[in-house]
């Protein structure tokens, strides 16, 4: 017998018993699409996920300022302004970072015309830019001579840009900032929220040498909030971190047995733990998928068995009229197949009407990946051929005589 | 012999210048049920040639049905040798014996043993698969079997649209469709009404006299014994008559 033969005897078989079929099929149907959904939930997650730690820049450090403590108090990190100006041009000399970033920021009420709103100012060099990777969807950024001349110029984020001024075009328009006119010439493309769901367009960005000079003092001379530093490579971010706690020690003066004054944090290593719960959820999703198409394939033993039962006397008949044990092997293994593909089709094609309704009803966007399709669909094979191997290896191991007299 | 059984009787006469077709010695079979041994067959000798007819007659519990599994490869006797068409049945693999009940013997059972869900051009068709001719020629030539035994206009029908001696015809051109040296036939009208019996049983006969198809019919009818040339009679695991049916007293 040939494979489309073997194919056909399989169908027969299966609409002889439709209900059964159907039921049998249900739970493969489920089995895969259940896979199928769960993996596009948690792919789509990582993906989100991974969008997001895009925006805070590749291999991005942060240096904060440490606690300071006066008369025995210690108060909070970053209460100190220990970081300067020369240590952030310090730290760029060393050869480990490609860009180094030095911040200071402040909320303020910002106005246009009668139209205010609340947002942070951040005052930046263009290498912040650089570091996230940020460009602007109107406009453009501000540069070194921006910063040379300290112009009142400023990059505002999209949420800033649609409450101050709704449909139309900021750019040009003139904003207050503490009754300081400053000039939009740029408006950055949406990011939507960080990791810690902060609104990341809901930001102001002026020169840093501006921002110094005309709204957030400090009674430090040259001291800013914190630098942004991007090592030059993914390997390097270890190396990073070591070589610029070194520097500023020594720029600090700080003793052996003194604390530092100040805390390098490795937003990749946050990076990489976010993307380690996505995976985990990806895998527990996958799991929990599994399980129904493990208990749909354990149907789909149970029936064969039962119908191996059924069909002694037919399988007898085959073998009095020269079926070899390898045909009927082959003629129960493949019904068993027939039943987990045409399910797995069917679960494919109910996981994408659900990932269709997912995206329509939620902020999620749920795709069905092809290698998601593929893993199930020959995950639904291997189900057939391992529940229903058992059943046809039963049905092929019939003694002829037995088989033919059953009744 | 009339005159129309001379072009096969040549034929016949040709296959059993080399050898018989049935040559069964010493055939004993005990069933086991754990140390109890329940001997059924003691001993069975029976030489079958190309061509003829044999009735196996006996009471039930005369080991008929027994000696009829061992002839049909189905069963493997406990003792003895086994040669059918020159074959020594009790050396042959699982694999090899599905090929001799394949490609030698065509079974005809009482009660048909058609498969229900498939239609009569496919059931005569299943052996020839088996054999590894392709769907569209085993359909050609189960429907070729089919016409010849009346049923040509019921290829589509499943066995379940047409009378007990319709069904019949259709399991008995199942068993010639592939051509095979011995028909064995279980009690083929146990399950049939009188008129119908002499219908297939005059089949039998015309398929014995005019092609010099051998066949084998296992009974306890004697009414259907009658139509063989050559009765063997079982009785309790032993032969007790073996010769012309015309001599036995039934």
């Amino acid at each position: 017998m040939n494979f489309w033969q073997v194919c056909l005897e399989a169908f027969r078989a299966m609409s002889m018993n439709r209900l059964r079929a159907g039921l049998t099929m249900l739970g493969i149907i489920i089995g895969v699409g259940a896979v199928v959904l769960m993996l596009a939930i948690g792919e789509s997650v990582r993906e989100d996920i991974n969008r997001r730690i895009d925006t805070m820049g590749s291999n991005v450090m942060v240096i904060l300022p440490g606690s300071s403590t006066s008369n025995g108090v210690r108060a909070g990190r970053g209460a100190a302004q220990t970081l300067t100006l020369s240590d952030s041009a310090a730290l760029a000399q060393l050869p480990v970072f490609s860009n180094v970033a030095p911040i200071v920021q402040q909320p303020f009420q910002v106005a246009n015309g009668a139209n205010n709103w609340n947002a942070t100012v951040y005052g930046v060099g263009p290498e912040y830019f650089e570091i996230k990777d940020w460009t602007t969807d109107k406009g453009s950024l501000f540069g070194d001579v921006e910063m040379r001349s300290v112009s009142r110029v400023a990059v505002v984020g999209s949420t800033v840009a649609a409450n101050l001024f709704g449909e139309s075009d900021p750019i040009g328009q003139t904003i207050r900032i503490r009754s300081r006119p400053f000039e939009i010439i740029g408006v950055l493309a949406t990011k939507g929220s960080d990791l810690g769901g902060g609104d990341q367009d809901d930001a102001i960005f002026i020169p840093l040498s501006t921002a110094r000079q005309q709204l957030i003092r400090s009674w430090t001379p040259g001291s800013i909030q914190y630098i942004l530093a991007q090592a030059a490579s993914a390997e390097q971010v270890q190396e990073a971190v070591y070589d610029s706690t070194e520097l500023l020690r020594t720029r600090h003066r700080i003793r052996e047995e003194q604390e530092d004054d100040f805390t390098v944090r490795d937003l990749a290593s946050i990076a990489e733990a976010a993307q380690g719960i996505a995976t985990a959820l990806t895998l527990l999703l996958g799991a929990i998928g599994s399980i129904s198409l493990l208990v749909g394939g354990i149907g789909i033993m149970n029936i064969m068995l039962v119908s191996v039962t059924e069909r002694t006397r037919e399988i007898g008949i085959r073998m009095a009229l020269g079926a070899k044990r390898r045909d009927v092997l082959l003629q129960f293994l493949t019904e068993a197949i027939v039943i987990c593909v045409c399910g797995g089709a069917i679960g494919v094609l109910l996981a994408y009407l659900g990932s269709v309704a997912i995206s329509k009803l939620s902020p999620m966007e749920v795709g069905i990946s092809t290698s998601g399709i593929i893993i199930a669909f020959s995950f639904s094979a291997l189900i057939g051929i391992f529940f229903g191997f058992y059943p046809a290896r039963r049905a092929a191991g019939l003694k002829p005589v037995e088989a033919l007299r059953y009744e | 012999m009339p005159s129309a059984n001379r072009a096969p009787f040549s034929k016949v006469a040709e296959k059993n210048a080399r050898g018989p077709l049935i040559a069964l010695t010493d055939i004993r079979k005990s069933y086991f049920n754990g140390d109890l041994e329940t001997p059924v067959l003691h001993g069975v000798n029976v030489t079958i040639k190309h061509g003829e007819f044999v009735a196996i007659m006996g009471q039930s519990g005369s080991g008929k049905s027994t000696l009829m599994n061992i002839l049909g490869c189905l069963d493997t006797p406990t003792k003895g040798s086994y040669i059918l068409n020159g074959r020594e049945v009790e050396k042959l693999s699982d694999n090899e014996l599905a090929q001799v009940r394949n490609e030698t013997i065509g079974f005809v059972f009482q009660g048909f043993n058609l498969l229900k869900r498939m239609p009569l051009v496919d059931n005569v068709a299943l052996p020839l698969l088996y054999a590894g001719v392709s769907m569209a020629e085993a359909r050609k030539r189960a429907a070729l079997k089919l016409a010849q035994t009346g049923l040509g206009d019921f290829l589509k029908r499943l066995p379940n649209q047409i009378s007990g001696g319709q069904q019949q015809r259709v399991a008995i051109s199942r068993a010639l469709v592939c051509e095979p040296a011995l028909i064995l036939a279980d009690e083929p009208t146990g399950n049939l009404d009188t008129t119908t019996s002499v219908e297939i049983m005059n089949l039998f006969t015309r398929l014995n006299e005019e092609q010099g198809m051998s066949i084998l019919i296992v009974t306890h009818e004697p009414d259907v014994a009658k139509y063989a040339k050559r009765l063997v009679r079982l009785k309790d695991g032993y032969v007790t008559y073996d010769g012309p049916v015309a001599d036995a007293h039934l």
